[in-house]
């Protein structure tokens, strides 16, 4: 546990407004005083040391001015003009920049929403993270939270263009701290495609500490796509929770290919009978990157389905951290969740550490895990070679196959085509 | 041997056997057929006792004993043999030590002592060879990696062990091929005498040329709806269920 | 003809029905105390018990220091809480440390040994007459914490081979003993670990010399027999090169309301070409239905493969204690050296685990192999915990890890919790798990065969066991089984 003194003093001035997000803000407040800055005893941090990221001389809390349009214009993601734009700057919403292309698509500050009409389902959702991530960092968000956004899809609404959240750093100035957050409420019926991307520039020191919060209903259905391909000095700590409250459906889909530190947190609660869940995940890091993906699956009602796949590619310096878990609570019976992890090294300084669990109370379940690490498969780099393909070309083939059964299964098409891209141009520069 | 009257029974409320009346004596062969859904392998279950299937009216009769009062292995004890039409696996444990505590379990039911390592593989050695089956089978986990031709021999050969009075073959013809067919059934011949009886449950009569019946039974809808010599069995063969089912049909008046 | 008899035989023991007979009327048959006077310390852990202990056994200045820095560390340590499992706070100052059998001298042979003690061994279904003359092990008992005597010694010693108490060792093979022991388990290497060195109060060691095959098993049986009683043993055998020796040991307890502290130390070392295969039955008592009393089970076993081409291998049948924190470890410090770890862990009503096993890969070509068979039932906890890590330089090394468990009813718990740590891209590590219940089909079908449920439950459950069972030395395989059957009575059905 790290103390950071302008976190402390930050903590004592502040000033919790009386509105639903002050239950889980003061929870918050003293988690963090409690726990501070999760250290390598924590269990969940033990691969991953965030410790030092603190110690800079960092803009906090951080603000979204010098920000441009034009700024903006370099750094959206294919398929924009057809989708909705959220976008924070430095942790904070920025309506100015935010295009809202569906009617439907209701966007209100978290403090608006903690106020209005929805402050019921606030209350519900805000910080139920903090229920299964037992850690400084994920209270240090909620105890600042500020400039956050409540995203309201309401019962029946189909949204036929996806969301695209920009999550954006601007450390051209200073140093800087930003803690974006958002809540997103799925009603009924609903159904939505969300596509989160990170972007820092400027070269200052950076942190981002994210949290977003997705509570689902019952036969909505929902897609989500998460992508990094940041700079090596960006760090990240990212938690996305879903909560599936009615039997539902959800797909996940996490790219990882360039950063500093970075750790998504991916929690995905089964909440009512019948719900299914996937997870994707495709980590391909070179340099000095460090990406740990923490995964959890909780099952708490009967007869639900989960099924986890990520595969990892290292290479550089690259670190690469997996840690899935999987409960299966007392009452959740017929309950079938497998998960799998897969890595490949390709250079001799790139590490792996993988962490798959599962922790079972109930016994009428069928549950599995796998885990491998390895390299390419020598027959089929040597089968290439002898029909004539160069040896690097050989690797980035097989590397491109290793990585297809993740790629296939990001839904909008215009961001598929983008990561393939984004694949092709580092298989070109980052293999050995 | 085996007398069932007026047998009901459901699954999870659903009623499947309406009315089952069923004579076996000692000595005989008995075929019951009928389409898919009819309720044959239900009857199976019954009468060896699974659970999940609930008795809700009627009696069974066997060997002078209230059939259902028992425990499935106590039926077993009596002598009452189901193979199943989906034999389960048990991993790491081989078809001989299972066989070998059947044998001995049973044996013990009956107030006899054990067999020893020697006389029980003196009875193997003698069955293996009656029922045309290897040794490597045998040391193989029971029924793991088994093909279904496996399974089913690996059915009947149990049965040659464990000398059953009343045999029941849920559909242990299917998913064979002409060949297996008659493998198995050579093996069922081999074991039929005076003093025991067989239920044959299936759905085809292919089965039916190779184990003859002295009576066939047709079951639709939970019911016994007409009973005959093993001339039926080809009736059947040559005109289909559905002229039962339009006779079943005509006769309540649908 | 004759093969097939003899593998019906291993299978299925002829007794073998009896023995889930004998369960239904005994709950824990090994619960009986031995009516022996034994010489003990007071209760309670200071400087003046460990120099106690130490005068007792007449050892070494150096085995004192060695002790008292041990102690010393100790007091600075705190107790480990990273494991699944929950127990009230220890009171380390009221326990025995020390406490002996009444016996004047070491007994030559096993006919001079107090008819007593022989009568336990019998009890436990170990006459150690019966085991030298039919099996031929050589057999060291230790009852709490103080070794009994050393069968076959005489045979071995032609050979060069040493099996005595860790005492003995001290005294006659001090050199030996010096040099080696504390060299795979630190004395700070954890508090059990610690605490183990500052009281311990006996244990086997054992010396293979070079290119020596050793004849024989050599088996210790560890009894913890007075009450309040710790029971601190350290084991060490070294295996020079070219040798190889199997080793077995085997643990009981009597039915006691409190709980009883075991904290016992493990250390083997494999020098170049050498294999030793270690072979634990672990049925101390594990509690009542209610989970009262019941040993605590904290152990540190490691071994290293510090020669090339070395091997270690770790075989467990965990059926008992109501605590069990035991992780059996090999370091793969020498290349091509091997290491293995077989586990069956049975956990009923209030008993908890959390086991499994620790593979350094540091040398070149180094494998190693895993596989672990948790059962839970009652309200139990069951947890598998392992570590994989692949060093830096440990190039093209290779690991396959297997855990699966096996749920019987809906109040336990399964849990595996493995770390693959991996810095060498020649690695390949391959790390399954499954988690399933017995299936009510598996059992109809074994009833529809005239078995019943309590012995269909044991027929799947040996049969899920079966790939660890099949490492165990054969005399131990049955013992197993039954244990088995035993720990498992009257939770289905």
């Amino acid at each position: 546990m790290t103390n950071v003194e302008y976190l402390n003093k930050g903590l004592d001035q502040l000033n919790v407004a009386d509105n639903s997000l002050a239950p889980a803000r003061k929870n918050a407040i003293t988690s963090f005083s409690k726990m501070g800055i999760p250290g390598a005893k924590h269990e969940e941090w033990r691969y991953t040391r965030i410790g030092n990221l603190f110690n800079k001389d960092y803009q906090f809390p951080a603000k979204k001015e010098g920000f441009s349009k034009t700024d903006l214009d370099g750094i959206r993601l294919p398929g924009h003009e057809e989708a909705n734009e959220l976008v924070f700057v430095n942790g904070i919403y920025a309506s100015e920049f935010s295009v809202i292309r569906s009617k439907e698509l209701v966007v209100q500050s978290l403090e608006e929403a903690a106020g209005n009409e929805n402050k019921e389902i606030v209350a519900l959702h805000f910080g139920h993270s903090s229920s299964l991530l037992k850690d400084g960092i994920n209270a240090l968000n909620t105890a600042f939270v500020h400039g956050g956004i409540f995203l309201n899809i309401k019962k029946g609404t189909v949204l036929s263009q996806p969301v695209y959240i920009y999550t954006i750093t601007d450390a051209r100035r200073e140093s800087v701290l930003s803690q974006p957050r958002s809540l997103i409420y799925i009603g009924e019926n609903a159904q939505a495609e969300l596509v989160e991307t990170y972007v820092t520039i400027g070269k200052a020191d950076s942190f981002t500490n994210q949290v977003m919060e997705v509570a689902i209903e019952k036969d909505a259905k929902v897609g989500y796509y998460k992508i990094q391909n940041d700079r090596q000095q960006a760090n990240l700590v990212s938690t996305t929770h879903f909560r599936q409250l009615g039997k539902s459906y959800l797909h996940t889909v996490t790219i990882s290919l360039n950063g500093g530190i970075v750790r998504n947190n991916l929690n995905v609660v089964l909440e009512a009978d019948h719900c299914e869940a996937h997870l994707y995940g495709l980590y391909f890091m070179g340099g000095d990157s460090h990406i740990d993906n923490h995964t959890i699956v909780d099952n708490v009602m009967p007869n639900c389905f989960s099924n986890e796949l990520y595969k990892g590619v290292m290479t550089g310096k690259a670190a690469g951290v997996f840690n899935g878990k999987i409960f299966v609570r007392k009452d959740a019976q017929k309950t079938n969740a497998y998960q799998s992890n897969k890595n490949i090294l390709l250079s001799a300084d790139a590490s792996v550490n993988t962490k798959p669990q599962l922790e079972i109370f109930a016994d009428d379940v069928k549950c599995s895990h796998g885990c491998t690490v390895g390299q390419l498969d020598e027959d089929a780099l040597f089968y290439l070679q002898s029909r004539g393909v160069p040896a690097p070309i050989a690797q980035s083939l097989l590397v491109r196959a290793f990585a297809t059964d993740i790629l296939e299964h990001i839904t909008p098409k215009a961001i598929h085509d983008y990561v393939e891209q984004l694949i092709s141009l580092k298989l070109e520069y980052d293999l050995p | 041997m085996l007398k069932i009257q007026n047998l009901k029974a459901s699954v999870e409320g659903k009623a499947i056997l309406k009315g089952i009346d069923l004579e076996i004596k000692a000595g005989e062969v008995h075929a019951i057929m009928g389409p898919n859904g009819s309720g044959k392998s239900t009857l199976a279950s019954v009468l060896a006792g699974r659970k999940e299937y609930e008795v809700t009216e009627g009696s069974v009769e066997y060997l002078g004993k209230d059939l259902l009062e028992l425990a499935p292995e106590e039926r077993a004890g009596e002598g009452l043999f189901l193979a199943f039409q989906y034999p389960v696996e048990i991993p790491g444990l081989t078809t001989t030590n299972f066989i070998k505590t059947a044998v001995n379990e049973i044996r013990k039911y009956r107030g006899e002592a054990p067999l020893d390592a020697v006389a029980f593989l003196k009875m193997m050695k003698e069955k293996m060879a009656m029922m045309n089956i290897g040794q490597s089978l045998l040391s193989r986990p029971l029924n793991e990696g088994f093909s279904g031709g496996e399974k089913k021999r690996n059915e009947v050969f149990q049965m040659a062990m464990l000398q059953p009075k009343m045999a029941i073959l849920d559909e242990t013809d299917s998913g064979l091929d002409i060949d297996a067919i008659r493998i198995v059934a050579n093996g069922v011949n081999k074991l039929r005498n005076k003093d025991n009886a067989v239920l044959v449950v299936t759905h085809y009569q292919r089965l039916l040329d190779y184990i003859v019946p002295d009576f066939v039974h047709v079951l639709y809808n939970g019911r016994i709806v007409k009973s005959g010599t093993k001339e039926l069995a080809l009736e059947l063969e040559e005109k289909g269920y559905d002229f039962i089912k339009n006779e079943v049909n005509v006769g309540e008046g649908v | 003809m004759k093969t097939d008899i003899a593998s019906i035989e291993k299978e299925s023991p002829k007794n073998e029905q009896s023995a889930i007979e004998d369960v239904v009327l005994n709950e824990y048959k090994y619960g009986f105390v031995t009516d022996i006077e034994s010489d003990s310390a007071p209760k309670g852990l200071n400087e003046d018990i460990v120099r106690f202990i130490s005068s007792k056994k007449n050892e070494p200045e150096w085995m004192l220091e060695w002790r008292l820095k041990a102690y010393r560390h100790w007091l600075k340590m705190e107790e480990p809480k990273w494991a699944n499992i929950s127990y009230p706070p220890i009171d380390y100052q009221d326990v025995i440390y020390y406490s002996a059998p009444k016996q004047k001298i070491t007994p030559g042979s096993l006919d001079e040994i107090d008819p007593e003690l022989r009568k336990t061994f019998e009890k436990l279904g170990i006459s150690l007459d019966e085991q030298k003359r039919l099996t031929g092990v050589a057999v060291d008992a230790v009852i709490d914490s103080v070794s009994i005597g050393t069968s076959f010694k005489t045979q071995l010693a032609e050979l060069g081979i040493i099996f005595c108490s860790m005492s003995e060792a001290i005294q006659e093979h001090p050199e030996l003993v010096r040099k080696h022991l504390s060299s795979v388990v630190p004395i700070t290497d954890n508090y059990f670990s610690a605490l183990n060195a500052a009281v311990f109060s006996d244990g086997s060691f054992c010396y293979i010399p070079k290119g020596v095959r050793c004849p024989m098993e050599l088996s210790t049986y560890f009894r913890i027999n007075a009450e309040n009683t710790g029971q601190f043993e350290r084991t060490l055998i070294v295996a020079e090169e070219g040798s190889y020796v199997s080793y077995l040991e085997g643990c009981t307890a009597p039915m006691r309301d409190e709980n009883q502290l075991h904290a016992a130390v493990v250390e083997l070392i494999a020098m170049d070409n050498a294999e030793i295969k270690y072979s634990t039955v672990q049925n101390w008592y594990p509690g009542d239905k209610e989970g009262r009393g019941g040993i605590y089970n904290f152990v540190t076993k490691r071994g290293i493969c510090k020669g090339d081409n070395s091997k270690i291998s770790w075989t467990q049948v965990e059926t008992g204690s109501s605590i069990t924190w035991k992780y059996p470890s090999v370091i793969l410090k020498g290349d091509n050296s091997v290491g293995e770890f077989y586990s069956v862990a049975v956990t009923n009503n209030h008993q908890q685990a959390d086991t499994g096993t620790k593979m350094q890969h540091l040398g070149k070509n180094t494998k190693s192999r895993i596989v672990s068979k948790g059962i839970s039932a009652g309200v139990s906890n069951n947890s598998y915990r392992g570590l994989v890590h692949v060093g830096k330089n440990a190039a093209n090394a290779r690991n396959f890890s297997q855990c699966d468990s096996l749920l019987l009813g809906d109040k336990c718990g399964a849990h595996t919790f493995p770390y693959i740590e991996v810095k060498n891209n020649t690695a390949i590590v391959e790390h399954e798990a499954t988690t399933s219940k017995i299936g009510e089909d598996q059992i109809f079908y074994c009833n529809q065969r005239g078995i019943d449920t309590e012995t269909a439950v044991a027929l799947i459950v040996n049969g899920f066991a079966k790939e660890v069972m099949n490492q165990l030395p054969m005399e131990f395989a049955v013992e197993a089984q039954k244990l088995l059957a035993i720990s498992l009575e009257g939770s289905v059905g």
